[in-house]
């Protein structure tokens, strides 16, 4: 796998263990701009992780993280943003006492240019920003269709639109990287396809890593799939190949694909 | 459209409104009430500025109390030693507070809960206690503290303007310009990081944000409040004294923020109002009831603690929230061509809690011009209106 601008992502042996544990051994992989990756595994392979590696939640023992042909080395979870990556959480994250536009433009709280200072003399250069992250965070409510609960809260919401709440607030950062940690979890099958439908349709846009149990979503939407067992890379490529690998039908897939 | 879109036409209107109205109030009632309204409003600063750290920052701090000690002994320094005016001694005052929270917030960033709480329960207990302190008691006066000379009336005023009325003015001046800056600043960007910090940390990392900065910003922004509140006290009662802050004053005020309301500005008025009135009520029922001695000296603390318990149990998101609860409930009642909804909101289904009026920035969006811009700007005592919403506690 080569570096280059063309791969904003690239992950190089990285290595991480708790305690004795090993969560990662030597996993490479990377994911090209445009392009949705899949990152899937039985419970315990690796997946989560994996993404706290690259949000700086978790440091590697060994191995780099490379970002846009960089390695990152001592990033901080707040700086993400800033650095183009942004990232939904399993249980949502969304901010239960803020209405859903709130939630939305603290997503957008990096393209913010008022200060404190602008802010406690309520300048009308805060109005206007302010104004300005509400517009933005009004078009994404808008793209993902629940710019009619703008002001709601998001405990009001069903599961489904809360998690579109938490996909427009990831996506409101202009992100070049989005880090997707199990959107399917909870939906049902009908939100699974919209869902699907929503993940396509950022192709050709910032790269998506995409961790997830529910394999319908990921052989639908994925360009490439990247497959953990135990903390090791069994396997990668397009879905239909990854799909008849015996590798991965042994440690994972064999009985679901069975099934189906 | 028009000028009171912005939100610094609404602030000061709301914070004009309020001047205007504390004006009739303290002109209209005697030296006695002028001074209980001068000590309901340096406790509204205090208060006010807890609320925001508490409410909307989701950090609990018991030790308010000795930032208001820092406030009182730093006005009465700079006007004892160096002859300071007046409003260059409340803003030193309201400074070297903030510096002190700088302190203060750096350490309590990186606490949580009961931890936190502990702290800043030793900041209060700890504090007060440096005046009588060996080697300080030459510059901070022991026990007996720091007198403060009292401020003189302008003569323009006339001759006999009680000097009362004139220390009221200044308290509800402070008040009323620390509403106004704590409504702009939580109305905005900073109430809402401030807020998304307090509600999931790790998302609002994951959004940029950085939480512990935002959190010592509040505290700063907190002490401040509280610092000016300890200067109006030491201008209020001339006197600047470990006694004024015992660790009771720290407690009263976190009541008076759960009270009023957890995280809203108006919420601070109504917790500080009921500081001051309540128990001053409560003493004057029971000297006039005609019970024997024991008992009337008792009952004041009794009916206080009553009229805390019955608050909590009837309004338990606080004073400020049940209002709105209420104000809600009637707006429902009205014919729908009179009901202005939130965008998106179905028409029952709205909660209470997004009728609070323009200091919700949706609303103001979303609708046009607000009929009722200053949501609280009716009330006397509410000069810079509402700025956050009655969110719970999150702990």
């Amino acid at each position: 796998m080569s570096g280059g601008p063309s791969q904003p992502l690239e992950l190089r042996e990285v290595t991480v263990r708790f305690g004795g544990l090993v969560a990662l051994e030597k996993v490479s992989l990377s994911a090209p701009p445009g392009r949705v990756t899949g990152v899937i595994g039985p419970n315990g392979a690796g997946k989560t992780t994996l993404f706290n590696v690259v949000c700086g939640f978790v440091r590697p023992r060994s191995g780099e993280v490379r970002w846009r042909g960089r390695p990152l080395v001592r990033h901080r979870p707040h700086r993400l943003t800033r650095l183009g990556i942004a990232r939904t959480l399993q249980g949502l994250g969304l901010f239960p006492g803020l209405t859903v536009l709130e939630n939305v433009m603290v997503g957008a709280d990096r393209h913010a240019r008022a200060g404190l200072v602008s802010g406690l003399l309520a300048l009308p250069r805060a109005d206007r920003d302010d104004a300005a992250l509400r517009e933005r965070a009004m078009a994404r409510l808008d793209e993902l269709g629940v710019a009619g609960e703008a002001a709601r809260r998001p405990g009001e919401l069903p599961y489904g639109a809360q998690k579109r709440v938490a996909l427009a607030r990831a996506l409101v950062a202009d992100p070049d990287l989005l880090l997707l940690d199990e959107p399917a979890a909870g939906l049902s099958a009908a939100e699974i396809e919209e869902l699907a439908a929503l993940i396509r349709g950022l192709r050709g846009g910032p790269a998506v890593v995409l961790v997830e149990h529910h394999m319908d979503l990921v052989m639908g939407v994925c360009d490439q799939v990247v497959v953990l067992d135990f903390g090791r890379v069994i396997a990668a490529g397009p879905p239909a190949e990854v799909r008849d690998d015996p590798a991965v039908l042994d440690a994972y897939l064999g009985e679901e694909v069975r099934d189906a | 459209m028009g000028a009171f879109r912005l939100t610094l036409v609404r602030h000061l209107a709301g914070a004009a409104a309020g001047l205007v109205a504390l004006y009739v109030l303290t002109t209209s009632v005697g030296p006695y009430r002028d001074l209980q309204i001068a000590q309901a409003a340096y406790l509204t600063c205090a208060v006010a500025g807890l609320t925001v750290l508490t409410g909307l920052g989701g950090q609990i701090s018991l030790g308010h109390g000795a930032f208001m000690a820092v406030g009182a002994y730093t006005a009465a320094l700079v006007s004892a030693h160096w002859g300071w005016p007046l409003a260059a001694m409340l803003a030193a005052a309201a400074v070297v507070t903030a510096l002190a929270g700088v302190l203060v917030g750096a350490v309590a960033a990186r606490l949580e809960g009961p931890y936190l709480a502990g702290a800043t329960l030793a900041f209060a207990v700890g504090l007060p206690g440096l005046a009588n302190y060996s080697h300080l008691t030459g510059l901070l006066g022991g026990q007996n503290g720091l007198t403060v000379t009292p401020p003189v009336p302008p003569a323009a005023l006339g001759e006999t303007f009680p000097l009362e009325r004139w220390q009221a003015w200044i308290a509800c001046a402070g008040a009323v310009i620390t509403l106004f800056l704590l409504a702009n600043l939580t109305g905005g960007r900073f109430g809402r990081t401030l807020r998304a910090g307090r509600d999931d940390e790790i998302a609002a990392a994951l959004c940029g944000l950085r939480v512990a900065r935002l959190r010592i910003a509040a505290t700063v922004v907190s002490a401040a409040c509280a610092g000016l509140a300890g200067g109006l006290l030491a201008v209020v009662a001339s006197l600047a004294a470990p006694g004024a802050f015992p660790l009771t004053l720290s407690l009263q005020l976190i009541a008076a923020v759960i009270i009023g309301g957890l995280g809203t500005l108006p919420g601070a008025v109504w917790g500080a109002l009921i500081l001051v009135f309540v128990p001053s009520w409560a003493s004057d029922a029971a000297s006039s009831s005609g019970l024997s001695h024991d008992v009337a000296s008792n009952l004041p603390l009794a009916i206080y603690g009553l009229v805390l318990i019955a608050v909590t149990l009837a309004f338990p998101r606080g004073l400020q929230g049940g209002l709105r609860d209420i104000g809600g409930a009637a707006r429902r009642r009205l014919p729908p061509s009179l009901r202005r909804f939130a965008p998106g909101g179905g028409a029952p289904g709205v909660p209470a809690t997004h009728r609070g009026g323009a200091d919700e920035p949706t609303t103001d969006q979303a609708s046009a011009p607000d009929p009722d811009p200053e949501g609280a700007g009716g009330r006397d005592d509410d000069g810079g209106g509402a700025g956050g919403r009655g969110e719970r506690l999150r702990r």
